[in-house]
Formats: C-alpha cells, structure tokens, sequence
C-alpha cells in the first residue's frame, strides 16, 4: 500500500495514469458486457430446453464476470511498479463505479433532461443546444402539469396517505410487538412470524389480501373472510378497495397490505435496539416505582429514538415508491393512483416520457433531504 | 408479596394472550391462502376456507319420496308433523325439534330430506390445483349438466426457472463487483477515494424509477431489451450502491494485523482479497446475498419494464400478475401459483433468518 506521492510525479505521468485509471474503469465493464451480449445472443437464439438455456445462463453471467476481474488483474500485475500500485485500486473499483453511473449517477441528469421535453424526449441527433431550441422543448410545464392534473394531484393525496398511515401504524405495530415479544413466554416464534410476511412478494401478497376483499353478491355464500365477517355481523358485503363511495379511504384496504408486510422489519430493528437498554437503567427504574407504561415511554422510547427515527424514515421512503401492490389490487383505478403508478402509467402506458420523467424527478426530490442527512452522518464519521 | 406475584402472572397472561391475538391476525391471511391451495376447485368457488374448521352443517337423515308419500306440490303439504307449500319447502322449514326439513329438486322428480345440524368438516384435500399451476396441462371437468368444460392449466415451471435464472446471476454477480469496490475502498489508497465514497452514499436512496426512462432507452439502442442481461444488469445497477456500502461497513472493520501479516509475506492484493477478505466476509456477503435475492426474485416493477416485451422470459411475479388480470376469480391458480411463487422466499427466509436479520440491522434496506 505505498504509494508514490503524487509531487513525485512528472505532469505527463499524471495524466498518463489518470488516462489509464478512467479507461480501466470503463474498459473491464465494456468487455464484460461484449461477452456477456454474445453468450447471450447465441442463447437467444438456441433452442436448448429452458433449464438448459437457464444453468448456461447462470454460469456464464456468473463465471464470466469474476474471470474478467482475473484477467484484468493479471494484466495489470504484469506492469511495473509503480503503475501497478496506480492502476491497481481501478481494477477494484472501476467497475462498480462505471455500473453505478450508468444505473444510478447520469440517468438522475439525463431524467432531468428529458423532462424539460414534450412526449418523445429531445430530439434524436441533435446536439444539446439544437435540441434546447427545437419545438420539442417545453421547459417546466411537465412540471406545471404534474402539480395541476387532477389525476396526480388524487397521487399525492393518496401517497401523503400511504405515507402518513402507512408509516406509522407500522412503526406503532413494530414496536408494539417488539415490547410484548420481548416479555412473552414465545418470543422466537412470535417474531418469526410476524416477520414471514417481509419475504413474500407484493405479487404474492396482493393474491393473499384480493382473498380476504373477494366479494361475492350478498345472496351468495361469501369466500372472502372480510365480507364474511361482514355479513355474519348483519352488514352488506362490498369490494373494499374498489368501493368507491368511501374514497379516498378505500386506500387504506391497500395500505393494510403494506403494515402487514412491513410490519415484522420494524419489530426486528425495535426488538434489537430493546434488547441494547442496560437492565440496570430497568432495573432501577422498578425500584424507583415506575409503572411499566411509565417505562415504556419514559426510558424505552427515548432510548431508542435512533433507531425509531431511521425505521421511520425508511418506510417512508419505501411507501414514497409504493408500486406493485397498486398496480396489481387496482391499477390505479377507483382513486387509488399513487406517484409510481402515475410514473409508469405516464411513461411506459401513455408513452409520454417527458411528464413520466417530471414525475420520476418529484420524486428524487422528495428523497433528498434523507440523502443529504446520510451524507452528514458520513462526514460526522472521521474513520474514512 | 403474594399480591405482587398474581399482578405479575396477570401481566404475563395479557402479555402472552395479546401477542398470541397479533400473531393469529397476521398468520392468518397467509393461511388462508395455504389451506385454499389444497381445496378442489368447486370448494373454493363456494365456500371460504375456515370450512375445514368444524362448523355445524344440516345433514340428511331421513329421505322421503313425495310420490310414495302422496303429497301434492301444488298444494300445502304435511311432512312429519309441519305443513308447507312447495316453495317453502324449497327453502327449508324448521320443525320443533330442530330439524330442517327441505325439498330438493324441482317438483315432478324431487326428493324430501329431513336433515338434522351436526358438526363437520370439508376435509377434502387435493394437489390438482399444484399439478395445474405447474404442469401447464388442461383439466377436463364434466359438468353436472353434462357438458364438459375444459379449464386452461398455467405454466407456472417456465417462469419459475426463468426467475432462478435473472436471481441467481442477479444476486452473485453484484456482490462480487461490489466486494471488489468495497475492498479498494477499504483497503487501498487512490485519488478520489473519498469522493467515489460519498457518491455511493449519495446514491443509496435515489429512488431507482429515475433511471427506468433513460436505461430503456440505451436497452433499446442495443437491441438487449427482453433479454436476462439486461435485468441482470439492472438489478446489479440498482442493488450496487447498498452492497457497496454494506460490505465497505465489514471489510473495513477485519482486523489490521491479519491483512497486513500477509501483505509483508509479499501476498498481492488479489490474493488477500480471494484468500482472506472474501472467506472472512461470507457473514455479511449471506446477509447481503438473502437480500438482493428476496429482492430479486419478489421484484415486478424492473421485470414489467425491462422483460414486459418478452413472454418467453416471463418471471413468476409477472405471470402470477397475469394471472390476477386475466383470471382472477380462478381462485385454485391463484392460491397454488402465490404458494409456489413464495416457497424458495419462505425456505430462505425460515433456513437462514440469522443471517437475514443481521443484514436488516446492518442496514439491508435499499433505497
């Protein structure tokens, strides 16, 4: 791990090397996806079975990248030195930082630039400046109709719903259990339990809950275990989140889904952080005389305001993007659009890419303060 | 002091009995959908599955002949000790003694049964509805009228191989790229060290919709839409940022003098990085690993965009999708294609939760 000082270094080798570190960095990602891309269009088109056509797949898609890293390796030891110890780190982490611009850092710009267009985007085959000024360009009114349009409006609405209910019930219920898990005589089994929903899909889930809303006229024998309970109770059966007359709180039937599933990630953060309070701050406190909901919201709740904190945060933002569970109980339809319905409706559906990419700005805007408060708890960090 | 011991065994008992109540409500959407998955067809369509909970049911005891008995439908009838017309008959007539006396059949070729409640249970178990979900084969049902109907099977086993297909390369092929970074970020110097770090950072909780429009532009361009390379790529894409920094947090954390012991025996940093950090990590790499593959394989939205063209390489959450539009009140596919698409999550989740819940409180949330 010694480095040269950079002082030493004549001008012409710096820009040698930082010539060399940036083509690294691009060059493996390159020649890993030529390879991958053949392998692949030679499995397109084969007419192998689809477990064979599978294995290949995995192996190659696998096996091929990690031999690229060898070879890259390789080539680069064989240098001198110096270069070696300059060109080396690139190896490493080159890749993931030209995937991650790719994925993440330019489309973040370039979704920025494509909002400023009409339907299709800028123009294709013109440079920035041509494009600035062709008839394609609207500047902000994407942004103009996504605050005005009534069907995002009815998305914000429902997100500041699923944002509001959805976070905090699971965070209540989280923490709920939490406590209780932790002075039951079942615990493991108890979190184990609650937490099984978090692997199951939103697909999965949406099949699970369309079970318990399933409606049948009220003549029928009902198969729906709400509506069953419904009419046991004297009621009328209805299709709960496509019950129009109670919207927008039919959005809550969908939002349940989500504390169902989000539910058992807040316990295990709760549970985890419950078990660090020291039994002698506990201890003393019963002595004291507190009552246990005097514990509770006395020592246990400011104990673990963190970790509340960034649980809460989290289902926030998850709730922020809510999509799957939308798009396959309702689609959007009986009021119940949210901003990632909209994004994919506008985007992919209507194939209107500017608007669709306004909305997919809103909403790295909204996530942006959380952005900024990791990149302060980073610098608060002195270890790197 | 006795008093305070039966205070306190009365907590327990609301402690136990309340979690128990939570427990069962958030058991039983999933079990409901379990127990359906084995019902026959007809069952589901006609009765909600706590059927196989005992419940009191009329049952005949007693058949009547009308003919033989020389009643008359068209008029009031006398049948063990109640009179009725036919059409009350039809619904059912109590007598004092708790019986229920009902016609069934229409008129000319009916039959009078005398039934009496008792407890029972729908016990009738079958794994045609799996056979169905999974095999792609029809079923042939002949109706009670006699006509036979002919119900479509879904090929569930293509999209189950095509999802470990995208999973697997999808989990394995992240973590690598990104122990590779995590370890340069830890473990060497270079120029812009810090500053790449801070990227990473700042891109954990950029809401991957921003880069959907712009990514299936360049897929186009390079004809990859449709293709697993190009899911393999986006999820690797999307899950990088986490991994990074995941396993930036443990490999920057590996005892000092192990790693340098072996730098002074002149090991280069590949060998350290295959010989020591990576068989060292495989805690948070599993951690990391039942992360990015629950998410994966659960995943829709990037699928529906980047493989929607292609039925071919449908995923089991697309088809299960697919499903619920297209025939939705089917409700043995359904339940047997939500099982089969949540059984390799469940065996992961129930075979490594120690490793799932470390990786929750080492931050395993993607943003």
């Amino acid at each position: 791990m010694n480095i040269p000082p950079q002082g030493r270094q004549s001008l012409g080798g710096r820009i040698l090397s930082f010539i060399g570190q940036i083509l690294l960095a691009v060059i493996i990602p390159l020649v890993a996806f030529y390879v991958l891309y053949q392998g692949f269009l030679f499995l397109r088109d084969s007419n192998a079975s689809r477990g064979v056509i599978a294995s290949v797949a995995i192996v190659w898609g696998v096996g091929g990248v990690a031999l690229l890293y060898w070879i890259f390796n390789n080539l680069v030891e064989r240098l001198p030195d110096a270069w070696r110890t300059r060109f080396l780190p690139f190896v490493f982490v080159g890749p993931a930082m030209a995937i991650l611009s790719w994925y993440l850092a330019i489309p973040t710009v370039r979704t920025f630039w494509i909002s400023l267009f009409g339907r299709d985007g800028p123009p294709k085959g013109l440079n920035l400046l041509q494009q600035l000024t062709s008839s394609a360009f609207v500047g902000l009114s994407n942004y103009k109709s996504v605050f005005t349009e009534s069907l995002m409006l009815e998305a914000f609405r429902n997100n500041l719903m699923w944002i509001i209910f959805g976070s905090t019930f699971s965070v209540v219920f989280g923490l709920l259990i939490a406590v209780l898990a932790d002075r039951s005589s079942f615990e493991k089994l108890a979190k184990s339990l609650i937490f099984l929903p978090y692997a199951i899909s939103f697909v999965g889930a949406s099949i699970i809950w369309k079970f318990i809303y399933e409606y049948r006229p009220a003549n029928q024998p009902q198969i729906g275990l709400l509506n069953s309970v419904v009419v046991s109770l004297g009621g009328t059966p209805q299709a709960w989140p496509q019950w129009v007359d109670v919207a927008p709180w039919n959005n809550l039937f969908l939002i349940v889904m989500v504390v169902w599933l989000q539910t058992g990630f807040s316990m295990v953060l709760f549970s985890a952080a419950l078990k660090g309070i020291p039994d002698e701050l506990m201890e003393a406190s019963r002595i004291d005389g507190a009552t246990e909901i005097q514990i509770f919201f006395r020592i246990m709740i400011p104990y673990i305001r963190g970790t509340i904190i960034s649980v809460w945060t989290t289902v926030v933002i998850f709730t922020l993007k809510i999509f799957d569970v939308v798009w396959v109980m309702t689609g959007g339809q009986f009021g119940t659009h949210v901003i990632a319905t909209q994004f994919y409706r506008q985007s992919f559906t209507n194939q209107n890419s500017g608007f669709g990419s306004a909305i997919a700005i809103v909403l790295l805007i909204a996530v942006i303060p959380v952005m900024f408060y990791n990149l302060k708890q980073f610098r608060e960090q002195e270890a790197f | 002091m006795a008093a305070k011991k039966r205070q306190k065994n009365l907590g327990k008992l609301v402690v136990n009995g309340t979690l128990f109540l939570i427990i069962l409500i958030w058991t039983i959407p999933t079990l409901g959908v379990l127990i359906s998955s084995f019902r026959i067809r007809d069952d589901i369509a006609t009765s909600g599955w706590w059927r196989v909970l005992p419940y009191r049911d009329w049952q005949a005891v007693k058949e009547i002949d009308p003919k033989q008995a020389g009643l008359d439908p068209n008029g009031v009838m006398q049948v063990e000790g109640v009179s009725g017309t036919f059409e009350e008959f039809r619904a059912g007539v109590s007598t004092p003694d708790g019986k229920q006396i009902t016609w069934i059949g229409n008129k000319r070729i009916g039959k009078i049964e005398v039934q009496e409640q008792v407890w029972t249970v729908d016990w009738n178990f079958t794994l045609d509805n799996y056979k169905q979900v999974l095999g792609g084969q029809d079923f042939k049902f002949t109706k009670p009228d006699g006509t036979i109907q002919i119900i479509p099977g879904d090929n569930m086993s293509g999209a189950f191989l095509n999802s470990l297909a995208v999973s697997i390369p999808a989990t394995v092929i992240p973590i690598l790229i990104a122990a590779f970074a995590a370890y340069a970020f830890a473990w060497m110097k270079f120029p812009g060290r810090r500053a790449m770090f801070i990227v990473v950072i700042a891109l954990l909780v950029v809401p991957l919709q921003i880069a959907l429009v712009p990514i299936l532009r360049d897929y186009k361009a390079l004809h990859l839409n449709g293709t697993f390379l190009a899911i393999w790529l986006a999820h690797t894409g999307f899950g990088l940022a986490l991994a990074i920094y995941l396993l930036y947090n443990y490999i920057s954390g590996l005892p000092r003098d192990i790693l340098e012991s072996a730098f002074i025996d002149g090991a280069s940093h590949f060998t350290v990085f295959t010989r020591l950090v990576l068989p060292l990590s495989v805690p948070a790499l599993a951690s990391f690993a039942i992360f990015q593959f629950l998410w994966v394989w659960n995943d829709y939205l990037v699928a529906l965009i980047f493989l929607g063209g292609n039925p071919e390489f449908e995923l089991v959450t697309q088809r299960m999708a697919a499903i619920v539009g297209s025939r939705g009140s089917e409700w043995h596919l359904l339940t047997a294609g939500a099982f089969v698409s949540m059984l390799l999550p469940l065996l992961v989740f129930f075979s490594m939760q120690r490793f799932f819940v470390r990786g929750l409180l080492a931050g395993s949330v993607k943003g």
